[in-house]
């Protein structure tokens, strides 16, 4: 980084597409500013007041202009729209191969948790040419997650997961700020992420961690005592979980809803919100019980128990793949 | 056709001693805390807003400074962001809201219809007790330790978070925005129902045209406005969960109804602004609006698209991609009305006679600013540049290119316009050009290195930054000092040209509309008689060939 950029480090797959349209928006509204910057300057000048030159001529420009600066701009705006929502809806499509990170945002720090349990403050950690997905939900207040470098940026809520995601294109370290106000403390909410090689990559991995993201949710599955109703076979009080992950659910109320990740955490939070079909409203209430870190790792596990018969043990079961129906509202499908 | 028929010889007292205007019809303290007078409430309104307007600058001016360094050295963090939060809240509640259609719309608007005062003139000053109630509310909270939130207010941030006055800060707000109700109310009534005889809807100045769209904005986007920081003061202080999710609330829920006010806001701080510029264009250019039809209804056409695009505030705040097209889509169509105007303003300069008088000045550099500031809303409504730059550094550069480039320049001009009118003197020529220049220099300087450092990555509301962004930050607050004395300048020569400055005549630019047809400073009635309007707006060519014969003759 050089003293005095007047242009960001363009580190992610979707930055030069971001740089292009911005770009591109520079030159048409530059040219068009200009434009009528030397067009003012040409009559103010030319037709300055002079003796000779009181009265106004009566000599009206021709009124088919009117139509023209009506409907020319109205094009170019509508192109201005088209590129912009075309290039948003590259930063909103989680591609289906993304590592998954979780975020915790909180008064003033930025915890990020990964899946085979290694956790940060004020870092992130990541492989470069690999999609990342973030799943995120703040503490308290609205906080925003942006990476300057990656051109992407997202607000944190306090009441549901949201996703975005980026792929680094070029290794370093970049920064990680808050872009949403939230108390004292806002501009110290900043951190770094670092793009490491692959190989690098999984040597930081195999550093210390208390085991993975998921093994440590099913502790908590037993601790809060979710595996006394939820059992793997049909006999428990609860909904078998096991391979419900990115399935659709029926409910009572005969709408269907899909196994996502802000359904889960609103089941744990407020499980009364939607009953699952042939169930009743016994499950107690954890809104307020469960910390954000941990109804991160609970998710981490209940989106991992495999489907009754499927190979996989839980708890190691790697978090590399996502399906597509994980995508929280804000991504398309 | 005859250009006016309104008696336009001085009004000589009996005594032959002194011409009796609204200034000097009456003498005391009470005559003017108790005035019905418009004109009177104008100038009640036009030291109110001055004051608020310095305290919002000297704030801003902290910032700056403090903002010199990238390390938070000079103020705490909290005293940084109830510095921010307190020149927002000031500047836009106290300041720009109601600066044009209070002071000039309440002064200029009856005349211009030819009317003897407002609808409702208790009302009208009813609105200056309600503005200065709020206000004196704001200044309750800047003494007893300020605010924190930032003017936007967001929970669960300001409900459940912060510990400073946001109760009281909101309830100011909230009673002022009744000021600017009632305002709009007298307008859109005084307009409808007491226009002079011959006085149509197409003869009307576009400085009305644009205050009645302003006022359809007020009295339909306030109320929301109210009604938000009413749930919000009774989530704060009763507990009610209505946008802490923790009290099952949604936080989103309240960005949208506060965009759904704050939206339209940005409209009701502009559209005056277009007004003033209207009117200026057409003066300083002896010409008459090119497309008068078309300026006229692109101010509805903002008034009502400006509802339809809130959510363009929160392409990243939590609403589905659908609906931030749909959003992005609307905002994209707001931004041709204001086109219209741009293009109509610069054609009506072609073969015009062209003056560089002081307002003048000001309307080119507002059109030059708001261009700029017009065109970067183009960059914040195409969603995939959105991302990257909201809540950065651009939308501070962006939204003071409108609001700084765009209704302070226009106010500026209007001051400067209509100052003869409103105290009968002239203000220094030369100091005001000197001043147009540094404003514009200064403006320039300030905000424009923003854009730059925020496409960087400079996040807004920092109270400390990366080291790399420090040296568009010092561009910024050199910027920021020559605007301070670009400011300062009108403050002194003004005052001075209230006793020195050269006697203004009944119409010193030899511009055209009813205000110029009345004595300067105008009779306590505005007009010895009714006028009837026999000419179109802005009709130059046949006023000036009047003029030209009256004085031949």
């Amino acid at each position: 980084m050089n003293d005095f950029p007047l242009f960001p480090e363009q580190a992610s797959t979707v930055a030069p597409l971001v740089d292009a349209l911005y770009l591109g928006l520079v030159a048409i509204t530059g040219a068009v500013s200009l434009l009528i910057w030397i067009v003012i300057f040409y009559f103010a000048i030319k037709y300055r007041r002079r003796p000779d030159n009181e009265l106004a001529q009566e000599q009206e420009p021709p009124a088919a202009l009117e139509m023209t600066w009506i409907v020319i701009p109205t094009i170019v705006f509508l192109f201005i729209f088209v590129a912009g929502a075309w290039v948003f809806f590259r930063i909103n499509r989680v591609p289906s191969n993304a590592l998954e990170v979780y975020a915790t945002g909180r008064q003033w720090m930025w915890k990020f948790q990964h899946p085979t349990g290694q956790r940060e403050i004020n870092s992130l950690h990541v492989p470069v040419g690999r999609p990342v997905k973030i799943t995120m939900a703040s503490e308290d207040v609205i906080h925003s997650l942006w990476f300057p470098s990656f051109r992407v940026k997202m607000d944190v809520l306090p009441n549901r997961f949201r996703t975005m995601w980026f792929e680094a294109t070029k290794t370093g370290s970049y920064h990680i700020f808050c872009a949403e106000y939230c108390g004292t403390k806002h501009s110290g909410m900043i951190g770094t992420v670092v793009v490491m090689e692959p190989t690098e990559y999984q040597r930081w991995l195999a550093g210390g961690s208390e085991g993975s993201l998921a093994s440590q949710g099913e502790k908590l599955f037993a601790k809060y005592a979710c595996n006394t109703c939820h059992m793997d076979t049909a006999s428990g009080r609860g909904p078998v979980l096991a391979g419900m992950y990115g399935k659709t659910r029926p409910l009572v109320s005969g709408q269907n809803v899909v196994f996502d990740d802000n359904y889960i955490r609103e089941s744990i939070l407020n499980p009364t919100a939607k009953i699952a079909a042939g169930f009743q409203p016994l499950m107690p209430v954890f809104q307020g019980q469960v910390s954000e870190d941990d109804l991160i790792r609970l998710l981490s596990y209940v989106k991992s128990i495999p489907a009754p018969g499927a190979a996989q043990t839980p708890a190691s079961a790697p978090q590399a793949s996502a399906p597509q129906a994980t995508n929280t509202q804000g991504n398309p499908q | 056709m005859t250009t006016t028929t309104v008696d336009d010889a001085p009004f000589i007292e009996p005594s032959g001693t002194a011409r009796r205007n609204y200034l000097n019809d009456e003498y005391g303290v009470l005559s003017w805390l108790l005035t019905r007078d418009h004109k009177r409430i104008a100038i009640l309104y036009i030291f109110s807003v001055t004051l608020f307007f310095i305290v919002g600058g000297v704030f801003a001016f902290l910032m700056r400074l403090e903002l010199l360094t990238p390390e938070g050295d000079m103020f705490t963090s909290d005293t940084y962001n109830k510095l921010f939060t307190l020149h927002g809240i000031v500047m836009i509640f106290f300041f720009l809201i109601p600066a044009i259609p209070a002071v000039f719309g309440n002064f200029m608007l009856p005349i211009m219809l030819g009317a003897k005062d407002l609808a409702f003139p208790r009302i009208n000053l009813l609105s200056w007790y309600i503005y200065m109630i709020g206000g004196t509310l704001g200044v309750i909270v800047i003494i007893t330790g300020g605010v924190d939130t930032g003017w936007t207010f967001y929970t669960p941030f300001s409900t459940q978070y912060s510990n400073t006055k946001v109760f009281l800060t909101t309830l100011g707000a909230f009673i002022t925005g009744f000021s600017s109700i009632l305002t709009g109310l007298n307008f859109l009534v005084t307009t409808h129902r007491m226009r002079a005889p011959g006085l149509t809807w197409f003869r009307l100045p576009l400085f009305v045209w644009a205050m009645y769209a302003t006022s359809i904005v007020i009295m339909l986007a306030t109320p929301v406005l109210a009604i938000t920081l009413v749930l919000l003061m009774v989530e704060r202080v009763l507990g009610v969960g209505i946008f802490d999710p923790a009290l099952g609330g949604d936080p989103v829920l309240y960005q949208h109804m506060f965009w759904f006010y704050s939206h339209p806001a940005v409209y009701i701080m502009i559209l005056p602004g277009m007004a003033v510029i209207s009117e200026c264009v057409a003066a300083f250019t002896r010409k008459k609006i090119f497309g008068y039809k078309f300026v006229a209804f692109s101010s509805l056409a903002i008034a009502f698209l400006g509802f339809l695009v809130w959510a363009h505030h929160m392409f990243v705040a939590g609403i589905s991609i659908y609906s931030a097209m749909i959003f992005s889509f609307l905002s994209m169509l707001v931004a041709v009305p204001s086109a219209i105007k741009v293009f109509n303003w610069t054609a009506t300069m072609y073969k015009a006679s062209v003056s560089w008088q002081t307002p003048m000045l000001y309307v080119l550099g507002f059109i030059g600013l708001f261009t700029i500031g017009g065109v970067t809303g183009l960059f914040l409504g195409a969603l995939g540049v959105d991302v990257h730059v909201h809540d950065s550094y651009f939308v501070v550069a962006h939204f003071h290119y409108i609001m700084v480039g765009g209704t302070i320049m226009a106010y500026m001009a209007g001051i400067h316009y209509w100052w003869p009118k409103i105290t009968g003197r002239m203000y220094p020529e030369w100091w005001g050009r000197l001043s147009a220049l540094l404003v514009f220099v200064g403006f320039n300087l300030t905000f424009f290195p923003q854009f730059l450092v925020g496409y960087v990555g400079m996040p807004r509301r920092y109270h400390a930054y990366a080291p790399e962004f420090q040296v568009l930050n010092v561009l910024s607050t050199a910027g920021a000092t020559i605007l301070a004395v670009g400011y300062l300048l009108p403050m002194i020569y003004l005052f001075w040209s209230l006793k020195f400055g050269r006697k203004a005549g009944t119409n010193p630019w030899g511009a055209v509309g009813l205000e110029w047809a009345t004595t300067s400073p105008p009779p306590k009635e505005n007009f010895h008689e009714t006028p009837v309007v026999t000419w179109e707006a802005y009709d130059y060519p046949a006023f000036l060939k009047a003029m030209r014969e009256t004085q031949h003759v």
